[in-house]
């Protein structure tokens, strides 16, 4: 769906989307690495447990909520990516604690 | 961050930034608080981290970030990125949230400058994951150069569509095909604004450049389309469009959809200033007088939160409020305001020559905002349709927060950011009326979602 550019060398880190290892730009926020990734949908619905994606990209549609580092219900969009961050598929409303 | 600031100004796009500089050039104490990691905008994202070679992508008009947000920095605004805001009241008290912590702020003065964001418009199958907005393509370009595999396809309406497709043939994306939903008759109603729009001829002649740029790569672009449907199991498979009283399909696992910006209200909503429908612009913005003050005393309005006028505009309407906001301060006098207002306003006017035009050009059929298919999500969030919307109706539930109230459409996560103009649109079909003021769910704080341990964090004394 996505790539990442070639012709830049970009500095990165190491993230792991749903248990895979990967190296994404630093600067990128954690819904377009995961866009990248291809891993097909980011959350499913509470309501129908449909599958969905993120929207927008600006954190005004909360589409690409998702489970990082063990914490629901985050915009992935307005999330950096950082080294070691564990990103996850939230699965309706997600774990709670 | 300070309890108190004389000036608070909430968003660190090219309003906010430009009212930031000239409000602490006067020695104002001044602070800007901003969603987004960096300052820039939607429209200057990026612009400190970019690279030099996308910059040549993105275009001239991106390059102006460049000095605005260089100013912003150089100056003695107080920055506080990665801060959103999640409630905003008449007695100018701002409740923020930031690493998790919330906290109530309040300011003598406020100016909302939290701009426009793309205008959903419901239609088959738009939850589908590989269903996504071209702005969102636009950020993620700007971000970290991630541009779609090949065969995407573009549709919809208005300038931002054109400029994307133009960016991405730079970088080398092969686009499948760009879908225009405008109805032709649309060029002939925008063209008695021509002569008007010449006096701004660099918006047209840049557009006329992408258009046959596009053309020249080989991209079909396709006029006259209808009934725009995504289709695919648990992600978009193919598309599907009517035209000339046919539908056609496109295989493709990414549609990106652009349907013009709209002003974001909900703040200015919530705070209670007055707000109006615009027909032109076919969306609902804030009535506000000649510096951007709103009905509410003391808070402000700047950029295209306060209708759609583009990123350069933006910039004089922020110092506009500014200089306004000097003066009722005691900083500046009456004269020395309205000298360098002169200058600002002259610059606006000669910018928004462009707009009619645009307007006509890019207008939306009532039918696409209006007559959505019954089965179709209107609601991403709770996930109601169109048809449940219009089945309220027939039980007499006539207004947006009837509806809301029975079904639940506009009380997720969203807080009705996605649904509100397309319930409005659905509701007015019904009852054969034209789109008014009060035609939307009412906004109440917190305007965007809390955890109760973020809220309980206002109260620390209380914690164990």
């Amino acid at each position: 769906m996505f790539k990442f550019p070639q012709e830049d060398n970009p500095d990165t880190v190491t993230v792991t989307i749903e248990g895979s290892e990967v190296s994404v730009p630093r600067n990128c926020s954690v819904a377009a690495a995961v866009l990248v990734s291809a891993i097909g949908h980011t959350r499913t619905t509470p309501v129908s447990n449909s599958p969905r994606a993120p929207l927008c990209m600006m954190g005004v549609c909360y589409e690409c909520l998702m489970v990082i580092d063990g914490q629901a219900n985050r915009r992935a969009c307005q999330e950096t990516v950082r080294e070691g961050m564990r990103i996850e598929r939230q699965q309706g409303v997600g774990p709670t604690r | 961050m300070k309890a108190h600031y004389p000036l608070l100004i909430i968003g660190a796009g090219p309003a906010g930034l430009s009212a930031a500089i000239v409000a602490a050039e006067h020695g104002l104490d001044v602070a800007v608080i901003d969603d987004q990691a960096a300052p820039g905008g939607q429209i200057y994202r990026a612009i400190e981290s970019i690279s030099p070679e996308r910059i040549k992508q993105l275009g001239g008009d991106y390059q102006r970030g460049h000095e605005l947000v260089a100013q912003f920095r150089a100056s003695s605004a107080e920055y506080h990125p990665h801060t959103s805001v999640w409630s905003l009241n008449d007695r100018q008290e701002i409740g923020i949230l930031t690493q998790d912590q919330t906290r109530i702020i309040t300011a003598d003065h406020v100016l909302l400058a939290n701009g426009a964001m793309e205008r959903p418009i419901p239609f088959k199958g738009w939850t589908l994951p590989g269903v996504m907005n071209a702005g969102a393509g636009q950020v993620m370009f700007k971000q970290a150069g991630i541009i779609p595999e090949d065969g995407v396809v573009m549709a919809g309406s208005g300038p931002l569509l054109l400029l994307l497709a133009w960016q991405y043939l730079h970088a080398g994306v092969k686009i499948r095909a760009l879908l225009d939903t405008s109805p032709y008759n649309n060029l002939l109603r925008a063209l008695p604004h021509l002569p008007r729009a010449l006096m701004a001829h660099h918006y047209i002649t840049r557009g006329l450049h992408y258009q046959n740029m596009i053309k020249l790569a080989g991209v079909p672009i396709i006029k006259g389309v209808s009934r725009l449907s995504a289709h695919g199991d648990n992600k978009l498979e193919k598309i599907s469009y009517r035209r000339h009283g046919k539908t056609h399909e496109i295989e493709t696992d990414l549609l990106l959809v652009h349907f013009g910006v709209v002003p974001q209200t909900h703040l200015s909503r919530a705070a209670g200033c007055r707000h109006s429908w615009d027909n032109n612009q076919q969306c609902l913005r804030p009535q506000l007088d000649e510096w951007g003050a709103t009905s509410q005393p003391g808070l402000f309005i700047a950029g295209d939160n306060a209708g759609i006028g583009g990123a350069r505009t933006a910039e004089h309407a922020g110092r506009l409020a500014a200089f306004q906001v000097l003066f009722q301060q005691g900083i500046i006098d009456q004269a020395q305001r309205d000298r360098e207002a002169n200058k600002d306003r002259k610059w606006m006017r000669d910018d928004l020559h462009i707009r009619p035009f645009l307007e006509k050009l890019f207008r939306h059929p009532w039918g696409l905002l209006a007559k959505t298919d019954d089965d179709t999500i209107v609601c991403r969030c709770e996930e109601i349709t169109a048809g449940q919307i219009r089945a309220e109706f027939q039980q007499g539930h006539s207004g947006s927060n009837q509806v809301k109230f029975i079904t639940r459409s506009g009380m997720g996560p969203c807080q009705g950011r996605q649904c509100m103009l397309a319930v409005a649109h659905i509701l007015a079909n019904e009852s054969n009326q034209p789109m008014h003021d009060d035609a939307f769910y009412k906004v109440r704080p917190p305007v965007t979602p809390l955890t109760l341990g973020q809220l309980a964090s206002l109260y620390p004394e209380e914690q164990e």
